[in-house]
């Protein structure tokens, strides 16, 4: 959230909120100007057909953005509330993934998330993707969607995607969700007639056995649910991505959850191993969950082997690479988004910096016992 | 397992795993007693477990804690249903069923005998003969046709037409007519037609090459191994098989691609004490692997067995020899399978089909492999054609000349040959722990027991069967790096 400060004078028609499309060219042609923002730092005459104009500078006597948000460039997108003078970064075009957050409503309530769910209802942001959704430059290699549970209000996803479909057909939407309420066939096969060209599911899965999962994910019956959603999902040929996220409460079985995925559900097309980032919930359950990486790289390692082996792509998320076996490290990816990536000094000798996921920043405090810094030979 | 307590807005465990309720039920469970104390258990699509015996004690007792290894791990193989995770039985029904996969396709291998005539004598060939009489051993056009028509019939999209001999390439004619009518049909059927011909290469011509390369055609051959062993046991004429069949694998690689070419050995009385020279042969051809196969026990009812038979136990032990040789070839980075530990391996560790006809429940016979003999008369599979020169015509389906597509596969006789080879029924099948990664055989059983549901302590299928499956299970249980490579060629 990027706050304005300066004067409050949004015009007339700028009352209400509202999706817009960020610009820097004031002299953009008349017809262009519709639903767009123009971020300025130079007083002009005319500003007419913007909805609204923001400046970078407090000279201008126009609202005014705070210093650290001059990123905005164009093409972005940005939900703007001119009553509670504050806006909201939807969309970055420089950035290659961008996920919405559709809800934080869940149905689970995993003692681990990082963005804990909340109970209020919020259309809205919904909403605020779906208007963005023809806003998005049609070349946008991929877009998130992620809650809270996305699928919950389900009529919204599927006008969503037949959205994202008619406007983005280039354009690769993956959709965390756990998939519990895709153990209704009808759910799935509404999903499965939207005929999207390019829809990918990521569905946390966290042990082979049901009652752990259901504790991991404070839910009974949820395993069941999430499995035979995605039976339904091979089903009607939707596409599968499985995460495991590493903590206390899984890691015992890392080996055994890879001989069940490779047994049982063999058809999906990636499975994510992905380490604890320290946030949300997991602040509460620090102790309760946390295993330095060093403890359990091991089993990790037979697990993306067996995998492997298994002919299942399979990625390791959120471990630096010197905490890792050398046999494990190439299946691990830098998949922490930059505004929350971080290096240890330690960092400052390696010889694989470049090509390590690093650290979330707030997990800095709590790294592991193995970080090292890699010499070329080692590498 | 004693898990950590979270901050006071969570729930305990306990209300998840079902708590002081201890009570579960067992999934159909089959099991094999291994050594030190341990039990094999199997679950219904032929996964297994390996746990303590006092623990299985337990188990059937219905009184195994949860919170033991062995519970979770007979939890997690499908053996055990408690008070949560019923999706068990979504999962056991999907692999069921994909295990069974080929059964829905139906006949997919259309054996083409297209000539009796041979230029080779080799003792363990029930059917060959050394004739120059074309007229009396080889496959008319006539019948070629009819045969296809059949063959064509199959709902199977996917189809095979494997010639067989004799020696196939003396009646090449014939393998021409098929090919080009089949490629020509194929298309308006929907239907792909892969093509392979079984010879023993020596009488490969460049234009039969060119002719093999322009429809894709297949070449599967016979390679014993070295040099004096295949020669003693494939004789003929000049006593230059091996070098022929070796100059053949080298030009129809060259003509066709690399792996265009495959090669199988049969294991005799000689091959015994040579399993790595065989084994080195393969590896030296730059085969990818190699089917250690014993002689098929029609051999023992025959005149031949005296020369080149064996007592079972002494190919267990060249087996297993050469199966440890190629691990170790595999530790010294020469990647190699062998095959049959591989298809038992991916029957145990993957959800897959393999759809092996010599060894499926219910049967391949008919309903995955079908052999046109030379004469047109149909027969359930190759073997049983090899019962046929024998005068034993218990397999005979029918004739290409005379019966309808529905005669020969909707036949009652074929229905109850079939309903005799599903391992849920058939006699001690039923109880074995392997049964669902085996399969039965009614053209061997009633060859050496003279019933086609055959008496198992007495079969030699079987107690192959039994021996190769125990060998398998005690590797993936106790030799962990070998376990790894027979993982890897479950996945080939």
């Amino acid at each position: 959230m990027i706050r304005l400060s300066g004067p409050q004078s949004f015009g007339p028609e700028c009352a209400s909120e509202k999706v817009l499309r960020v610009t820097t060219n004031s002299n953009l042609p008349s017809p262009l100007r519709h639903g767009t923002v123009l971020v300025t730092d130079e007083l002009a005459d005319i500003y007419v057909g913007f909805h609204t104009v923001l400046s970078r500078s407090d000279r201008l006597n126009l609202p005014t953005l705070a210093s650290w948000a001059s990123y905005l460039n164009d093409g972005d997108i940005v939900y703007v509330s001119p009553v509670k003078s504050w806006l909201q970064v939807l969309y970055r075009k420089s950035s290659p993934i961008n996920s919405f957050l559709v809800t934080e409503r869940c149905s689970s309530n995993c003692v681990m998330c990082s963005q804990p769910p909340k109970a209020a209802a919020d259309d809205h942001l919904y909403s605020s993707f779906i208007e963005s959704i023809p806003m998005i430059p049609r070349s946008a290699q991929e877009v998130g969607i992620t809650g809270g549970e996305p699928l919950l209000n389900f009529d919204l996803f599927i006008k969503a995607i037949e959205r994202a479909r008619a406007y983005l057909p280039e354009t690769a939407l993956h959709v965390l969700t756990n998939g519990r309420l895709l153990a209704y066939l009808e759910n799935a096969r509404r999903i499965a007639k939207v005929q999207h060209p390019d829809l990918m599911f990521g569905i946390p899965l966290y042990s082979d056995l049901s009652d752990r999962h259901d504790f991991v994910v404070q839910a009974r019956g949820a395993f069941d649910q999430t499995i035979r959603g995605i039976i339904n999902m091979q089903r009607l040929g939707l596409r599968v991505e499985v995460r495991f996220v590493l903590h206390r409460l899984t890691v015992d079985r890392v080996r055994e959850f890879a001989r069940f995925i490779a047994r049982n559900l063999p058809f999906v097309e990636h499975v994510a191993f992905m380490g604890l980032e320290h946030m949300g919930y997991v602040k509460m359950n620090f102790d309760a969950l946390w295993v330095d990486p060093v403890d359990y790289v091991d089993d990790l390692d037979f697990a993306v082997q067996h995998l492997s082996r298994a002919r299942i792509r399979t990625s390791i998320y959120n471990l630096p690479l010197c905490v890792l076996p050398k046999s494990a490290r190439p299946f691990a990816q830098r998949s922490i988004s930059d505004w929350k990536n971080d290096f240890l000094p330690a960092c400052d000798t390696c010889a694989a910096k470049s090509e390590c996921a690093g650290f979330f920043s707030w997990n800095l405090t709590c790294p592991s016992r193995g970080i090292h810094p890699l010499s070329q030979v080692e590498i | 397992m004693q898990l950590p307590v979270l901050h006071s807005r969570f729930r305990d465990q306990i209300e998840f795993d079902g708590g002081a309720d201890r009570k579960y039920q067992p999934l159909p469970a089959w099991f094999r007693r291994l050594p030190s104390e341990r039990v094999a258990v199997f679950n219904m699509v032929g996964e297994h477990v390996v746990i303590p015996f006092s623990d299985f004690e337990e188990f059937i007792r219905g009184r195994l804690p949860k919170g033991n290894t062995a519970y979770q791990e007979l939890k997690s193989h499908h053996l055990l249903l408690d008070s949560t995770g019923e999706s068990a039985i979504d999962l056991l029904a999907l692999k069921y069923r994909e295990k069974h996969a080929s059964i829905s396709r139906f006949t997919g291998l259309h054996i083409f005998v297209v000539t009796l005539r041979c230029d080779h004598s080799c003792p363990y060939c029930q059917v060959s003969r050394v004739s120059s009489d074309r007229g009396a051993f080889d496959m008319s056009a006539e019948t070629a046709d009819r045969a296809l028509d059949l063959a064509l019939k199959s709902p199977n999209p996917n189809i095979k037409i494997e010639f067989q001999g004799g020696e196939s390439l003396l009646n090449f004619e014939i393998i021409q007519r098929v090919v080009l009518k089949a490629t020509a049909a194929a298309p308006a059927l929907g239907k792909t037609i892969d093509f392979v011909i079984a010879t023993n290469l020596s009488p490969l011509t460049d234009p039969i090459l060119e002719f093999c390369a322009e429809h894709r055609i297949a070449l599967s051959t016979s390679l014993d191994g070295p040099q004096d062993l295949h020669n003693s046991n494939r004789p003929r004429p000049g006593g230059d098989s091996w070098e022929r069949a070796v100059e053949g694998i080298r030009r129809a690689r060259e003509r066709l691609g690399f792996d265009q070419v495959s090669a199988l050995m049969t294991t005799t009385r000689a091959s015994l004490s040579s399993g790595r020279d065989i084994i080195d042969a393969y590896v030296g051809f730059g085969f990818p692997s190699i089917s250690l196969r014993w002689l098929s026990p029609f051999g023992f009812a025959n005149r031949s067995s005296k020369k080149i038979g064996y007592p079972l136990q002494e190919f267990f032990e060249f087996y297993e020899q050469g199966l440890r040789y190629i691990f170790e070839l595999n530790r010294n980075g020469i990647p190699f399978r062998e095959d049959m530990a591989a298809l038992i391996a991916r029957r145990m560790l993957t959800p897959f089909d393999t759809g092996y006809v010599d060894l499926m429940s219910p049967a391949g016979i008919g309903t995955a492999a079908i052999a046109y003999n030379y004469d047109g008369k149909i027969y359930a599979s190759d073997e049983s054609r090899m019962l046929a020169e024998n005068n034993d015509f218990t397999f005979q389906l029918g004739d290409v000349h005379t019966s309808t597509y529905r005669e020969v596969f909707n036949s009652d006789h074929l229905r109850s040959i079939i309903n005799k080879t599903m391992v849920e029924g058939t006699p001690m099948c039923h109880e074995c722990a392997y049964h669902r990664v085996c399969g039965t055989d009614p053209v061997v059983h009633h060859a050496t027991q003279g019933d086609m549901i055959g008496t198992r302590p007495t079969s030699v299928f079987c107690l192959r069967q039994l021996f190769l499956n125990d060998l398998i299970v005690r590797i993936l249980a106790d030799e962990p790096s070998n376990a790894k490579l027979l993982e890897d060629w479950a996945n080939q």
